[in-house]
């Protein structure tokens, strides 16, 4: 059996940006994973979480399926960060809350330019949306907090290598930006 | 020791002389001491509502900015204590409004933000209000973001004491509390402001913001990617916008 | 002494300030049920005022709206002692209209207001601003028909009108009797500095609360350079379950306003102010009424009992529901026609208030003590109370007790006295002072009234065993939420966060997570805020925290964390949109 500490990554109502900064760690995810296994993540396409130590999420929270996988994660990771502006507040598609569910619908599928046969889609397939995207600290408890659109590389190594050496996780002013 | 004809206050141990008249903040500044502050700007009258100036003097909370300096003062400003007070704070402007950096035209010029850094936080904590302000783009140079408002009324004060105008106020109680523009229309295209006013650039957030102009300074070379907000002679940098912020 | 409240003030015919913005916006309210965009252009050419800062002053107050309400505006009152929501929910179901919002036909809307002061006498509410009190299902039955057959108020059955005084016990103030005019001939014998040194020597103290001396403040303004000198009387008596003004306005108004006068002849003012708050409008005929017969007697306008030089008139100015404005600073902004937030101190009134001139502002009870003192000396009034705390202190019992009423008692009477003369037992809780003021469990109920003990503006509100108290703390931050002026961040954001987070936990979905987050917000607030409202708002989640754990731990989720909003309730609009409602379109 491995004694490497489990990570999970997901992206909810995120643009896998974060994700694609975490991989511009480059050569370092080499070393790395001589001490991380990933568990579910885009990078393994594991389906679903297993008992993890770290659990990495970026985006916030759109619909019901968003919910159901942060429960999962909650579930099943010892450590839960939020990572990226959007996992904290909401980020950019929280820029909806400003308009209302049914005016971004109506928008989007039956008045916007370019709309051809609308129809709001009702699919049971289709996770419903929340009538608002919140950030998950409003859903779950939240152990550590990632900011950036997205994190600098250099910031998730930062928070992991300090977890990994059973430090608190902290970031030097350098690489703290919300942008 | 100081003379005892010299008026002096003690700032975290250290003595600072100040003048009659001053305020705390006043007194700090000119000592290159570091208050946080939001809804404070030299030149115009003190207002004492963003809090984030809190200090403690002879153990008593004040806000530095309205309190008047007087001998034998002795202040608390950079402890962990008021620290962690100003970031809960500034976690509550934050949480109150939608403060998107990312997607904000602001970022990087933001004092908000700025003082955010300054006290390590790394997120809003509290439940997001997600108000739902009207947005006025009715005038051709100035952009209007109520979202992003945080009531410390410089626009304001700058309108009415250095403009000469008295195109903004505040309306409202409480958490519906919001910024208003003195038109008949309530447009801010139907009042007399201009890009010239320092109405129009004081705004410390990105609720009043210069058309056209957003990105001509890229994010990563702004005013706070390559300055901390509490470094002395800061105030002028914040307000020059348009140019790059290192070519001053 | 009873009022009836069935006449309403007739515009033009009093000498009331008719320039007023905030009573030219009442006005306005009557006329149209709102405030038209078009009426405050015009008032702002008139007035010579920015529109900017009437909007201000249209949105800040409760009683002014921008969106018509109905041709009967129903507030009910939403207090612990006053008010009754069941009833107002009720009255919604017969009249068809839901909370907050104008029926389609324009006729009726029906809303929750701040405590309006009847706590002795309620359930109550106002209609158009007029009191009825005393609300039965059957009294409800009747409202609601004629609402419907569209009756005009004034045939409106008069007895529900009444407002009692409820005397229950008589100290040195409401005792005395009070010749009108006697303090005045009292104080024109001797010399402003000797009518100070007696009051300052009585040791009479504020009775809003605060408590500061009411010789003190004389003398400071009175040493205050200025070009004119103001008295103010502050009768904005929004603390919830306090209603002893009402009846010192109502029965010793002659008391109320020669101290007023008392104090200009002091301080060397020529005008004072009454600014009463809106819940008590129907007063002001007899208040009128009253400061007529005084100028009559030579009592108020131009040398005042032929003493030459000694000139003081009275103006009353009426609120239009904000609790901030009983804050001295912030009542001053509201009679300069602004909205009501508190200044920056110092400067205090003393030295800069009204119009930036040197101002005394007084509670009620203070200048009708004033008065009395003036007639009875210093020793009357001192020899009675406690040892920081001379004299006596009208109290408004109300809540859970046989017999609500006025009280009042010397200083230093125990809170068990007050509970054994009002009829109260089996009591589970006292909120001295109101919801600023101080909670207190049946383990503290022999401490005393007075400055060096329990502090009080005079409400006393008494919880029984059957009561919620969690939902009366809820309620009081509730309160406090929607009163807060939104100046400054910690009292504006922070009373929400106060709010949401006991509605959470009152409603069972909180956590041992919220209740530390209860704590630390509640004294970041208390610490952090601008003024006497922010300081105090969190004193009765704090005083419960501390106090009454148990309420709070009994409804606490047995988990670490639990969500901040209903996660089903968030998909309704989606299922509603979509028309959906199988499994996966709800969220446990």
């Amino acid at each position: 059996m491995s004694t490497k500490i489990r990570v999970a990554t997901t992206s909810l109502a995120g643009c896998f940006g974060c994700h694609m900064s975490l991989l511009d760690i480059d050569e370092r995810i080499v070393e790395l994973l001589d001490h991380v296994e990933f568990n579910r993540s885009p990078i393994t396409d594991i389906k679903h979480c297993g008992p993890c130590d770290i659990g990495l999420i970026e985006g916030g929270l759109c619909n019901a399926d968003n919910v159901h996988v942060l429960k999962e994660f909650r579930e099943n990771c010892k450590i839960i960060i939020a990572v990226g502006a959007c996992a904290i507040n909401g980020g950019v598609p929280a820029m909806r809350n400003h308009f209302t569910l049914k005016e971004c619908l109506e928008e989007a599928y039956l008045d916007g330019i370019g709309v051809e046969n609308p129809m709001i889609p009702n699919d049971v397939e289709l996770p419903l949306l929340l009538s608002k995207v919140h950030p998950l600290h409003e859903v779950v408890h939240v152990d550590y907090y990632l900011p950036g659109c997205p994190p600098p590389a250099d910031a998730f190594m930062k928070v992991l290598t300090d977890l990994l050496e059973g430090k608190e996780p902290s970031l030097p002013k350098e690489i703290l930006h919300y942008d | 020791m100081s003379e005892p004809t010299n008026k002096t206050i003690t700032i975290d141990g250290r003595e600072i002389p100040f003048e009659e008249g001053q305020t705390i903040m006043d007194a700090a500044l000119a000592a290159d001491i570091y208050i946080p502050h939001l809804c404070h700007r030299p030149g115009l009258s003190p207002h004492g509502s963003c809090k984030l100036c809190t200090v403690e003097v002879n153990g008593r909370s004040a806000s530095a900015c309205t309190l008047p300096a007087s001998s034998g003062q002795e202040i608390s400003n950079n402890t962990d204590a008021l620290n962690e007070v100003r970031k809960t704070i500034t976690q509550m402007l934050f949480v109150e409004g939608n403060h998107f950096c990312p997607s904000c035209e602001k970022t990087g010029n933001c004092t908000l933000q700025a003082v955010a850094y300054h006290l390590d936080m790394l997120d809003g904590h509290f439940p997001q209000f997600y108000p739902r302000r009207e947005v006025d783009a009715s005038h051709p140079g100035i952009m209007l973001d109520r979202d992003r408002c945080i009531l410390c009324e410089l626009c304001v004060r700058a309108s009415r004491e250095v403009d000469g105008k008295d195109v903004f106020a505040i309306t409202g109680r409480g958490t519906d509390a919001r910024l208003i523009v003195n038109s008949e229309s309530g447009k801010l295209v139907d009042t007399n402001i201009t890009t010239d006013d320092l109405a129009a650039h004081i705004c410390p957030v990105g609720a009043i913001l210069i058309k056209e102009e957003g990105y001509e300074v890229p994010i990563g070379r702004r005013t706070f990617d390559l300055h901390m907000v509490g470094e002395p002679g800061l105030e002028p940098v914040i307000l020059r916008k348009g140019q790059h912020s290192d070519e001053h | 002494m009873d009022t009836n409240n069935g006449s309403d003030t007739k515009p033009g015919s009093l000498t009331r300030q008719n320039d007023h913005l905030l009573h030219r916006l009442y006005d306005l309210q009557q006329q149209f049920h709102h405030i038209p965009q078009q009426s405050i252009i015009n008032l702002a050419t008139e007035l010579k005022l920015p529109i900017s800062q009437i909007e201000g002053v249209v949105d800040f107050y409760s009683f002014f709206h921008r969106s018509p309400r109905g041709r009967y505006d129903i507030l009910f009152s939403n207090c612990t002692s006053c008010g009754d929501l069941a009833m107002m929910q009720q009255l919604c179901e017969k009249l068809n209209v839901s909370p907050g919002n104008t029926r389609a036909d324009g006729s009726v809307s029906i809303d929750a207001t701040s405590c309006i002061g009847m706590c002795d006498q309620g359930p109550a509410l106002l209609v158009n601003g007029r009191t009825i009190t005393q609300l039965s299902a059957q009294r409800l039955e009747m409202i609601a028909s004629h609402v419907e057959a569209a009756t005009p108020l004034d045939q409106w059955p008069a007895e529900w009108f009444r407002v009692q005084d409820n005397v229950r016990k008589n100290g040195l103030l409401l005792g005395t009797a009070f010749d009108t005019g006697s303090a005045l001939s009292a104080a024109i014998n001797m010399e402003p500095e000797a009518l100070l040194a007696e009051i300052t020597k009585s040791g009479l103290r504020g009775r809003g609360g605060a408590g500061f001396g009411t010789g003190m403040k004389w003398k400071f303004c009175r040493e205050a350079k200025g070009d004119a000198h103001y008295v103010i009387c502050n009768a904005d008596e929004g603390e919830p379950g306090t209603f002893k003004d009402r009846i010192l306005l109502t029965s010793h108004a002659h008391a109320v306003f020669e101290g007023m006068t008392l104090c200009g002849y002091v301080i060397g003012a020529q005008k004072g102010y009454l600014y009463l708050r809106a819940e008590y409008r129907y007063l002001l005929p007899e208040l009128y009424a009253v400061l007529s017969r005084r100028q009559q007697a030579g009592l108020l306008g131009a040398g005042i009992l032929g003493q030459t030089g000694f000139d003081f008139d009275i103006d009353i100015i009426v609120g239009a529901g904000a609790y901030i404005c009983g804050e001295e600073s912030s009542l001053i902004e509201s009679m300069e026609q602004k909205r009501g937030i508190p200044r920056v101190r110092p400067p205090f009134p003393v030295t800069s208030g009204f119009l930036g001139q040197p101002t005394v502002v007084n509670n009620v009870e203070t200048l009708a003590a004033a008065a009395q003192i003036a007639i009875h000396g210093s020793e009357w009034f001192n020899t009675q109370g406690s040892d920081k705390s001379d004299g006596t202190k009208i109290l408004s019992v109300s809540g859970d007790c046989t017999t609500p009423g006025i009280y009042e008692y010397p200083f230093g009477v125990s809170i068990q006295k007050i509970l054994d003369d009002c009829g109260a037992e089996n009591v589970q809780a006292i909120q001295v002072g109101g919801p600023s003021g101080t909670l207190i469990g049946p383990d503290e109920f022999e401490r005393k009234l007075g400055f060096e003990d329990l502090a009080t503006g005079g409400s006393f509100m008494i919880f029984g065993a059957e009561r919620d108290l969690l939902a009366v703390i809820s309620n009081f931050a509730h309160f406090f939420a929607h009163e807060s002026c939104g100046f400054c961040t910690p009292c504006r954001v922070g009373t929400s966060l106060l709010k949401n987070g006991l509605d959470k936990i009152v409603s069972g979905h909180g956590t041992r997570y919220d209740m530390d987050e209860m704590y630390r917000m509640a004294t970041l607030v208390k610490r952090r805020s601008h003024c006497g409202l922010g300081q105090t708002a969190a004193n009765p989640v704090l005083d419960a925290l501390q106090r009454f754990p148990k309420l709070f731990e009994e409804r606490l989720l047995h988990s670490e964390y639990a969500p901040h909003f209903d996660l089903d309730a968030s998909l309704e609009e989606a299922r509603r949109i979509t028309h959906r409602d199988d499994a996966e379109a709800h969220l446990s």
